[in-house]
């Protein structure tokens, strides 16, 4: 047992007990005290090992820097925590990665809190602290300043993560609601759903003979693709929470522009259509975390799909929509219309009530 | 289990794309189209099956002759204001936890609703099966739990079950507040009101899977109206419909099964005799209808120690007492009496879209997926009226 300098009382338990598999998370640990040093000592830094972390100052220092930026912050709630294709941590990374790219930003630095309950086996942080350093490393991101908070038993679920992120805008700052226009296309890299559909069956304790895993990816390096062959998104959302019809409908508000998509050219998989199928939801709502709609002129359509196509995070690139004619020219305008598979059309709303709820 | 539910998965998405192929849809309003010389009203009974029809808006696509009006079969639509009371009373109960199917949560009691309870405070349990109610008893020792078991003879059986369960395992920390509907019973009180408009129905499939179609066949005959057991994917319903306009054009009525991939006419005899061990019928009041004999199920008497009653002596008539037991919708300008036997359809209403929407509903049938409003609301709704 190594306490190093400390001569206080003791805690009944060794305070280096971070290594044992029985151990769990005290309250201790995130008092300030020598639990709380264990906790970051052992666990925390060396996983995220960076210059900037190892100051150990308040805040990360930051150099200045000569593009604009952009800024986001998102917060995870998942339950479980470990679902097929990633985990909490894993989440907490690329979601606020993907909320940066986005905004067409190039992700640079992001900030960590961890919220944990009393109780939490120390392995399983172990474990999600190293998938957040796992993406953050893969993604280019640094994760150069965090907190821990531990809660009393039965004030949390386990674990609650916040990052916030600052990525860099070195193409300028075009991509975003207000920007989309009348000749927009619809585009979408991959099959929707996934996400949603597995944390949902593993909640469930539903298994598939080939576990339907989450799309949880970074987004980032499509989009520097994108921009540097020179596509210029008019804007770009992550289909998470509220899945592609949620979305859809906040941008359509959101820039005043109605759209339309067509049911036939969604993609969606076999398994997920099954699975959300049997579960009552349609997969046009349900949350996915490596997906994502690029809404860009017409004439640069086939140029996306192209590069789209060879670039290993789009599994299925495709044209589902356009945008088509303001809002607010007739008081009947509908923001999100359907065309459906049978050819009569309908709205698209988002999901009402709360049936999938802790997705991300 | 897991192999279970990966070939459901497979068969659900296989019957998907078979019953919802656009060429097919086509081909069978066309034969509607060829048979149908006059204007028939036709009523699909189940709220699943209006969801589908606006859904996919088979309705626009059926020649303008056809006039499908909406019928009472949504459990939540139709549970009245006093039992929503009286579950709001029961999960309020010190140490109760009351077991919902989240359908519920929003539709409005008199004052408030459960999900308005649960943010004061009352400990709900949002269900997906009525058995989650049994773990939820053996992890609560100390708790009551009140089961709200909502629905059609569809549903029936799983509650059956779960009381069986419930019994052999002597939990006497659970209890049932049921509200249970039959359908034949209202297609009768339906055809028997002087304003009826209803020409054939299209009975509901899922309803009859259990029950088969036997207690269709004397309503059929009395009232001379054919009833098609009918599914729910575009090809099921405008098969039924194709069957209900071919008899009413042939001047015949009697009970066809559309529905034969899933529907016997003696029905499943196991569910049957589950639902008969458990619960007998008894007379039931329909939120916005009103009263029909033998309209419902209660517990028989080797179950009634799981009568909420019987653990809450008093509290019924409390609550009663306290809200009014209205069978009707707390608001008085709504509608869904009307809209739930067919009288009026939900853009008639001047509060739809307006004063009744989902996140604020009047009347129960703008809360559900499967009500008449809410299936308006979320596919035809326009922005005039949002």
């Amino acid at each position: 047992m190594n306490l190093g300098q400390y001569t206080g009382p003791l805690c009944p338990l060794p305070a280096d007990h971070a290594t044992d598999d029985q151990a769990r998370v005290q309250l201790a640990h995130g008092s300030g005290g020598q639990l709380s040093t264990v906790l970051l000592d052992k666990i925390i830094r060396p996983a995220f090992d960076n210059p900037v972390l190892a100051e150990q100052q308040d805040g990360a220092l930051l150099n200045a820097v000569n593009s604009p930026l952009a800024f986001t912050t998102d917060s995870f709630v998942v339950s479980p925590l470990f679902f097929p294709g990633g985990d909490i941590g894993k989440l907490a990374v690329i979601g606020t990665v993907n909320d940066l790219a986005m905004c067409a930003a190039e992700p640079w630095v992001l900030s960590c809190s961890l919220i944990i309950e009393e109780g939490l086996p120390i392995p399983q942080l172990q474990k999600i602290v190293q998938s957040m350093a796992v993406a953050a490393r893969q993604l280019g991101v640094t994760i150069v300043t965090g907190d821990t908070k531990v809660v009393e038993k039965g004030s949390g679920d386990g674990l609650f993560i916040n990052t916030s992120g600052i990525g860099k805008l070195t193409h300028g700052t075009h991509c975003k609601p207000s920007h989309i226009g009348k000749n927009d296309v619809l585009i979408v890299n991959g099959d929707i759903g996934r996400h949603g559909v597995a944390v949902l069956s593993q909640r469930q304790g539903l298994e598939f003979e080939k576990p339907i895993c989450s799309d949880c990816q970074g987004l980032a390096d499509i989009v520097q693709s994108l921009l540097a062959n020179d596509i210029r998104p008019n804007c770009m959302r992550d289909l998470t929470r509220g899945g592609l019809a949620g979305n859809l409908y906040e941008l359509s508000l959101a820039s005043g522009w109605a759209m339309e998509v067509d049911e036939a050219l969604i993609p969606v998989a076999d398994d997920v259509a099954g699975a959300c199928e049997l579960f009552g939801i349609d997969p046009i709502h349900v949350a996915c975390e490596g997906r994502f709609v690029v809404i860009v002129d017409a004439r640069q359509a086939d140029e996306t799909l192209r590069i789209m196509s060879e670039h290993p995070s789009c599994p299925m690139p495709q044209q589902i929509g356009h945008v088509s004619e303001p809002l607010g020219n007739r008081d009947d305008t509908v923001p999100l219309v359907l065309r459906s598979k049978i050819g009569t059309r309908r709205r698209l709303d988002p999901i009402r009530g709360e049936p999938l709820p802790r997705i991300c | 289990m897991w192999q279970r539910f990966a070939d459901a998965c497979e068969l659900a998405m296989r019957y998907a794309t078979e019953y919802r192929d656009a060429a097919s849809v086509n081909s069978f309003v066309e034969a509607i189209d060829k048979i149908c010389t006059q204007h028939w009203v036709l009523m699909e009974v189940c709220g699943g099956q209006t969801n589908a029809i606006i859904k996919y808006g088979l309705d626009e696509l059926l020649p303008e002759k056809i006039e499908l009006i909406h019928g009472p079969g949504c459990p939540v639509c139709v549970t009245p204001v006093k039992i929503i009371d009286y579950a709001i009373a029961l999960a309020q109960q010190p140490h109760s936890i009351l077991c919902t199917y989240a359908d519920m949560l929003q539709v409005p009691g008199t004052n408030s609703s459960l999900a308005e309870a649960r943010s004061e405070g009352a400990q709900l349990h949002v269900m997906y099966s009525p058995l989650d109610a049994i773990a939820v008893a053996q992890q609560n020792p100390d708790s009551h739990i009140v089961v709200l078991a909502v629905g059609f003879e569809s549903t029936a059986p799983a509650h059956a079950l779960f009381l069986q369960q419930a019994r052999q395992r002597k939990l006497k920390n659970l209890s049932v507040l049921l509200s249970h509907f039959r359908v034949p019973p209202a297609l009768r009180e339906i055809l028997a009101n002087p304003e009826n408009r209803v020409q054939a129905f299209l009975a509901a499939g899922h309803v009859c899977s259990v029950m088969g179609y036997r207690e269709y066949e004397p309503i059929a005959q009395q009232y001379q109206v054919p009833i098609v057991v009918t599914g729910f994917e575009p090809i099921d319903i405008l098969q039924g419909i194709y069957h209900c306009v071919k008899q009413l054009e042939g001047g015949q009525a009697k009970v066809e099964n559309q529905y034969a991939r899933a529907v016997t006419r003696k029905g499943n005899s196991t569910a049957q005799a589950a639902i008969a061990d458990v619960f007998e019928y008894s007379d039931r009041q329909w939120r916005g209808i009103g009263g029909i004999a033998d309209s419902g199920f209660k517990l028989r008497n080797g179950y009634k120690m799981f009568e909420p009653e019987f653990h809450f002596p008093g509290l019924l008539a409390a609550s009663q007492e306290t809200h009014g037991g209205s069978l009707l919708c707390t608001s008085t300008s709504c509608l869904s009496g009307e809209i739930m036997t067919g009288l009026k359809k939900p853009p008639e209403c001047t509060n739809f879209g307006e004063a009744c929407t989902p996140e604020k509903p009047l009347g129960a049938p703008m809360v559900t997926s499967e009500g008449a409003c809410h299936t308006y609301f979320r596919y035809r709704q326009t922005e005039s009226n949002a």
